[in-house]
């Protein structure tokens, strides 16, 4: 029954994936795309964590943890950029 | 008691992946920028909560090993969902938002996301 389930929180994230794809593409301001990419970011870490249940390992967790600073950081630097023109001033 | 524990985790992943869905679905359906900031929060408070719920049940009471890795990712992205918000609205608004269309700030210093911030900090005034 994990296994069913886990199949269908994965699809669920999968589509998620795929939903924030079409909005970066269609915009249609610069806010929606950093918004969207931080989303997929949020999905990619669902997955991974999903993923490491499906494996039985917890070796998957490090690489939540570094995908969601790096996330984070990302989505700061990004905003900081166009807010400022300038990342560390 | 292992039909008890495949239920709850199950429940769990169930809550996550709907959640996760309807966060990202927001994104589309949404009209506008501001109001497409409020969806994700869905995935991030529930969909990845649930997640980390069903994975620290599933280690501690199938396998037997019990961690607080996944304590802190929810910590983090908590910590960080607020600020994270915060700078996509202040990008929003520097592209969109004219200084006429804001109230006054009824300060020294105006809206941030127009004004350099002071050299001294207004509490020295």
């Amino acid at each position: 029954m994990i296994y069913a389930t886990l199949a269908f929180a994965m699809g669920c994230f999968g589509i998620g994936l795929l939903l924030n794809l079409w909005r970066i593409m269609r915009g249609p301001d610069l806010a929606d795309r950093i918004l969207a990419l931080d989303t997929m970011v949020i999905n990619v870490i669902a997955l991974l964590i999903l993923y490491g249940i499906y494996g039985g390992t917890a070796i998957y967790y490090e690489a939540a943890m570094l995908i969601a600073m790096v996330g984070f950081v990302s989505t700061v630097a990004y905003c900081r950029f166009v807010l400022r023109g300038d990342i560390i001033e | 008691m292992e039909l008890i524990v495949e239920i709850l985790v199950s429940f769990f992943l169930v809550i996550a992946g709907i959640f996760g869905l309807v966060g990202s679905f927001g994104m589309i359906k949404l009209k506008d920028t501001m109001q497409r900031l409020h969806a994700p929060t869905k995935a991030t408070t529930l969909g990845i909560g649930g997640v980390l719920i069903a994975s620290m049940l599933y280690f501690s009471l199938v396998k037997g090993a019990f961690s607080f890795h996944e304590l802190l990712i929810t910590l983090f992205l908590f910590l960080t969902a607020a600020i994270t918000a915060n700078f996509i609205a202040k990008t929003y608004m520097v592209r969109n938002v004219t200084r006429d269309e804001l109230p006054e700030t009824g300060r020294r210093i105006g809206w941030s996301i127009f004004d350099d911030p002071p050299e001294t900090p207004p509490s020295k005034e």
